[in-house]
């Protein structure tokens, strides 16, 4: 996956919360099965409403994403994180993510930034401005840099590392495989096998 | 120090823990659908990898099937449900495809399988796993690249969650049902309420729960934002697994139970957080809004909007404060799902239904979780109930849970509906969902606007 360090770009403020996975993108684009395309998807039922954000052009090309609180959640759909970067989304900043959503999108190289709820208002007023404001999400140094605000977010070790690496986690697994093998041998005989 | 359930499961799945990387944990039992698996399959193509362990994984096709007779007319999803079937034959996965006696939702056939087992790490590409911390089992939804990760290694890095404890105090009163339960406690604690959290069920009114009454309350623990919710195996468990196809059986079956019983959480354990529920003051519930955690008592009125998320969601559900919201009409209800699709709820429906008529107004869909489901309420008479009430009994499948089948709401149609979100659009673009309990689905079918059964 591509690397992530610092990414600098202009932001879309979408000033609602409990944006759920069945919103980012809907059920009916889940048929497909291929791993990309799915740029038309994205917000498909709020884009039919022609004063949604997305359809104004002056956003044409931005590449971080300010919502409300709750973002990603519902269905486990990965779809959702492929939708949002098929668009050109490279981050999201939110005060709060859904479990499942947060990992999906750590998994392909999209960074959840988890700001103050403040914060993430004072963003959304400064993009709804001025969409023109440039933000900068610096992974390196845990934080976002906007005009007039300088926000630190959290992040775990290991995750900042594997993004900033661009490293897949199947490899870095399979690094372990003797360990899962002696964990294998261990495991009681009368678990239950498909097979 | 003791432990909670869940600690207990963890550890006893840890690969590998080190400081400053996830723990690596060991996945007894992969599901498997054909929505959220045919990229992770074409991943393992990709880098010349093979399924490690077909024989812990299990395959069925769910949301894209039908519920009436005849194959899938829709290219698409055919091309989706082909593709689960290639992948199957080439990895060497077990599979129920359409038509299997063993078909169904995947959440639905695990437990009947009795694959799904107390202290057991259990994952889909589906956010409904919660489902089986029913059992006592760590089941947690996962996305696509996690499917190809179990898939390649049999197990997943993961960040230790926080642990919270809902004590559910009292007993339900009589006519509130697990449905009513989980959604009281979403509308109590938010649909982030639980998030970061794996949550333990606890208390009177859980230990009173049958098994599908348990996974009601577990399948929901996601739209109250926790990845898993469970509760602990007791003599309920132990009497519904025993004899299951997959359950151990003799001498094997002693050594598990002696273990399952190991797994409760300990008297000194402490828990992150705990959250305290009044079962005595529930009621039957249902919701207003467009997310789980806007929900209400059947007998209360639309709420006055506390923001700009409730006055959007009142808007798009066409409803004014101040409604009584036994006054809200429904043109469809549907009875089914991962949620509300098991034996004892289309009882409960029948029960209800029972020497009645659903009213001319609405169109009324039961659908059998599994086609298990299907034969035993068929032996039961149910499926005679149903129809000569005037609902439609239908194949097994998650149906109008989600619009990715034929069984969908039109645009601006509003439904009862016993599944698990009430998103925008969730059962069809412009679709309005009220999350419903069976008895409600059933009352409210025969009158055509949000009903319990004791108001008939």
């Amino acid at each position: 996956m591509e690397k992530f360090t610092v990414h600098a770009g202009r932001a879309v403020p979408l000033c609602r919360s409990n944006v759920d996975t069945d919103q980012i993108i809907p059920a009916e684009y889940l048929k497909r099965v291929t791993r990309t395309g799915f740029d038309d998807a994205l917000f498909k039922a709020w884009r039919e409403d022609p004063e949604f954000v997305l359809n104004d052009k002056r956003y044409d090309g931005a590449t971080i994403l300010v919502a409300g609180p709750d973002f990603g959640t519902g269905s486990s759909r990965e779809h959702a994180v492929w939708a949002l970067q098929d668009y050109g989304f490279r981050a999201v900043i939110s005060p709060r993510f859904a479990d499942i959503f947060r990992g999906n999108a750590t998994k392909g190289g999209l960074l959840p930034v988890q700001l103050e709820a403040a914060e993430v208002v004072e963003l959304q007023r400064i993009c709804t401005t001025d969409p023109t404001a440039e933000l900068v999400v610096d992974l390196v140094e845990r934080e976002v840099r906007a005009p007039g605000l300088t926000a630190s977010f959290e992040i775990d070790d290991y995750t900042r590392w594997r993004l900033m690496e661009g490293l897949d986690d199947i490899g870095l697994t399979l690094t372990h495989e003797a360990d899962i093998s002696t964990f294998e041998a261990s495991r009681p005989t009368w678990l239950p096998a498909t097979a | 120090m003791g432990r909670t359930l869940a600690e207990k499961v963890w550890d006893a799945h840890l690969v590998r823990s080190t400081d400053n990387e996830p723990d690596l944990l060991y996945i007894d039992l992969h599901l498997v659908h054909e929505v959220t698996s045919p990229q992770a399959f074409d991943g393992l193509r990709a880098a010349g990898r093979k399924v490690r362990r077909p024989d812990l994984t299990i395959a069925t096709e769910d949301h894209n099937v039908p519920t009436t007779a005849g194959p899938i007319t829709d290219i698409v999803s055919r091309t989706q449900v082909e593709a689960l079937r290639t992948n199957c034959e080439e990895f060497g996965v077990r599979l129920h495809p359409m038509g299997d006696a063993s078909q169904g939702i995947v959440h639905v056939i695990g437990p009947q399988l009795g694959l799904t087992q107390p202290g057991m790490t259990v994952v889909c590409g589906d956010s409904h796993t919660s489902t089986h911390g029913a059992f006592g089992a760590l089941a947690f939804g996962i996305g696509t690249s996690e499917v190809e990760h179990v898939l390649a290694t049999q197990s997943l890095p993961l960040q230790r969650p926080k642990t919270m404890a809902i004590e559910v105090e009292g007993a339900l009163p009589p006519g509130v049902t697990a449905k009513d339960l989980i959604l009281g406690i979403i509308t109590q604690i938010g649909t982030g309420g639980g998030q970061g959290y794996v949550i333990e069920y606890r208390g009177e009114a859980i230990r009173a729960l049958s098994m599908e009454g348990r996974m009601t309350v577990c399948n929901m623990s996601i739209e109250a934002g926790a990845r898993a919710g469970m509760i602990a195996p007791d003599e309920t468990t132990f009497a519904y697994l025993e004899n299951r196809p997959h359950a151990p059986k003799g001498a094997d079956w002693v050594e598990a139970v002696q273990y399952w019983r190991s797994l409760a959480t300990d008297d000194d354990a402490s828990f992150d957080k705990v959250v305290t529920v009044d079962a005595t003051a529930l009621s039957p519930w249902v919701t207003w809004g467009t997310n789980p955690g806007q929900g209400a008592p059947l007998s209360a009125a639309v709420p006055q909007p506390r923001d700009g998320a409730d006055e959007r969601a009142l808007e798009y559900m066409n409803l004014t404060a101040g409604t009584p919201l036994r006054d809200i009409a429904v043109d469809t209800v549907f009875v089914g799902s991962c949620t509300n699709g098991r034996l004892e709820d289309l009882r409960a429906v029948a029960d209800v239904l029972r020497g009645r008529q659903v009213a001319d107004s609405v169109r009324v869909l039961i659908v059998p979780g599994s086609v298990e489901v299907k034969e035993q309420a068929e032996a039961e008479g149910l499926d005679e109930v149903f129809t000569a009430a005037g609902a439609e009994w239908r194949g097994a499948g998650c149906s109008m849970c989600l619009a990715m089948n034929p069984d969908k709401l039109a645009p601006g149609e509003r439904s009862a509906s016993t599944s698990n979100r009430n998103f925008e659009g969730r059962q069809g673009p412009g679709g309005r969902t009220h999350l419903v309990s069976p008895a409600v689905a059933a009352a409210t079918a025969v009158t055509g606007r949000l009903t319990a059964p004791a108001d008939l």
